[in-house]
């Protein structure tokens, strides 16, 4: 082969080779699924507080993945449910949270996160009852948790009876067995802010914390306050 | 007779001027504000090594780079009168200079390997990691760790004793054990003043990494280990503990803030905690220094796990209860 179409071969190669690094890096880096921010901060007038709806569902029922266990969130301004795990939020105001669940539960895998922190009261309402620790070892045992652990705030999701007929996909209607969860914070000053469900639910992952654990838009994802 | 000057002499003298300057003003401006503070016995003793260090290795430093600018200086072949340089018996090496090189450098840096055994051993570990079975444990850490398993432990502030701390790793947040106050489990990490410190590492998953850095502490966090660790607190302060062990999405959130405050601040912190989680401590899984893995997912049982023993058989330190 002559020197010209020796060097043509290694040019050839070379772009080649740089082409499949760069096809593999961002393969690796694009997302598992779109995702969004759902903005609360023109829900309401500046200084009131902040109604925010979510539930969380065995199986999301679409997308590449919708065997997943996943949190939906009610968009305040379209009012349908959406999978964004973004959430932006106004500082220095009072957040209302109402949480959906309508997956089936267990012992937590670490009880402390049985107790209610970070709340105003440090405690939650459980389908109207006050409840300020709840024991994962009786009863239907907790099926997922909400915790920001930067603000310090912890709030079980109580699980339903894993032998009743549950909702099978999202978004589930609430005449399906679930338990509502009712919660109040405080957002302190701008800044994002994890958050996380604290039960390994990623079924079928190593200590449960693969698959829907670890990809943004279904048990984690991000509390965006901003200054309104 | 040979007019060329004493180059040697020179450079030595050079080397010693300087060498001694900076090494003055390296420990006396630059030390004490050396990574990581004097918060602990720990980190006290991790900035003296740092600086001692930096104390014998400026002059190495210092001896290459004189070296390096009289030769500059003095051969360079572009100043008048300078002949270029040639090979031949000008260009040979000096076998003396080679022999004194090797020499010096290998007693630096044996000493240096003792010195650092020696600070390893003197401070119970430095601060890292020991594994379940610490061979050098500060006087009342067994005694300690014993009484957490036995749930006898109790400390306050005019006791003396080591305090345990027990830290929990999981995805991705740490939490942390008071044996000595009914074995309350909390999120935030709180020490007292002057107080030998045992933490008991360990992962209800993957492999994490306990790293408070202020207080010159780091050791893995392994499931179905416990890695202990010492220090003893000084002054009061604030400290990160950060996970130092890629584990996951959410480790760069997995961080929080400690403080080391009076022995009485601890006291009143930790008694309020104690009574005020008595509800969820109830219902805690008995204190361990390990607990048992579910890798399987959702299902609990990380604690109590029907008949399985939360206690590792490779847990040898400190006394365990009788079944």
């Amino acid at each position: 082969m002559s020197m010209r179409g020796r060097l043509t071969t290694v040019v050839v190669l070379f772009l080649v080779g740089v082409g499949v690094v760069v096809l593999c890096v961002a393969t690796f880096l694009k997302p598992g699924t779109p995702g969004g921010v759902t903005d609360f901060t023109k829900s309401q007038p500046a200084g009131q507080p902040v109604h925010l709806l979510a539930q969380v569902v065995g199986s999301i029922g679409f997308g590449p993945h919708p065997t997943w266990v996943s949190y939906m969130v009610m968009n305040p301004t379209t009012h349908k449910w959406v999978q964004d795990t973004t959430w932006k939020l106004p500082a220095h105001t009072k957040i209302d949270m109402t949480i959906e669940q309508f997956d089936s539960g267990s012992p937590l895998r670490n009880q402390e996160w049985g107790q209610i922190q970070g709340t105003i009261g440090n405690s939650m309402q459980l389908n109207g009852k006050t409840v300020s620790v709840y024991n994962s070892f009786t009863g239907t045992g907790v099926g997922h948790t909400f915790a920001v652990p930067t603000l310090g705030i912890s709030v079980p999701l109580v699980g339903v009876n894993g032998s009743d007929t549950l909702c099978g996909e999202g978004p589930c209607s609430t005449k399906m067995p679930h338990n509502e969860i009712t919660f109040s914070f405080n957002t302190k000053g701008p800044g994002n802010f994890p958050w996380q469900c604290f039960v390994p639910c990623g079924l079928g992952w190593l200590f449960g914390n693969g698959g829907p654990m670890s990809t943004q838009n279904f048990m984690g994802g991000f509390l965006d306050v901003v200054n309104s | 007779m040979n007019d060329e000057p004493r180059h040697l002499r020179r450079m030595t003298i050079i080397w010693l001027i300087i060498s001694v300057i900076a090494d003055v003003l390296f420990w006396f401006l630059l030390g004490p504000h050396m990574a990581p503070g004097r918060l602990t016995s720990t980190a006290k003793a991790d900035q003296f090594d740092f600086n001692f260090l930096a104390v014998i290795a400026l002059p190495v430093m210092i001896a290459i780079w004189v070296f390096m600018g009289y030769s500059i200086r003095t051969w360079s072949a572009k100043r008048a009168g300078v002949p270029e340089p040639v090979g031949g018996e000008a260009a040979r090496s000096h076998k003396g200079a080679i022999v004194s090189w090797m020499v010096i450098t290998t007693v630096i840096v044996l000493f240096l390997a003792g010195f650092g055994t020696v600070a390893l051993i003197s401070d119970h570990g430095s601060g890292g990691g020991e594994g379940p079975n610490p061979i050098w444990s500060p006087t009342g850490a067994t005694s300690a760790e014993t009484a957490a398993l036995t749930t006898s432990d109790s400390w306050s502030p005019s006791s003396g004793k080591v305090l345990v701390v027990q830290v929990i790793a999981q995805q991705w947040k740490f939490t942390y054990r008071y044996p000595a106050f009914g074995g309350f489990e909390t999120t935030q990490l709180m020490l007292p003043t002057d107080t030998s410190i045992a933490f008991n590492v360990t992962s209800l998953d993957v492999i994490h990494s306990f790293w408070a850095y202020q207080l010159g502490v780091k050791a893995d966090a392994n499931p179905m280990l416990n890695n202990v660790a010492f220090t003893d607190t000084q002054q009061p302060g604030s400290f990160v503990v950060r996970c130092s062990e890629l584990c996951g999405l959410w480790h760069g959130a997995m961080f929080d803030y400690g403080k080391v405050v009076s022995k009485t601040a601890f006291m009143t912190w930790a008694t309020n905690t104690e009574t005020a989680n008595a509800a969820n401590t109830k219902d805690l899984a008995p204190f361990a220094w390990t607990y048992v893995p579910d890798a399987n997912g959702a299902s609990g049982g990380y604690y109590i796990d029907g008949g399985v023993t939360p206690y590792s058989k490779a847990e040898l330190y400190g006394a365990k209860p009788s079944s």
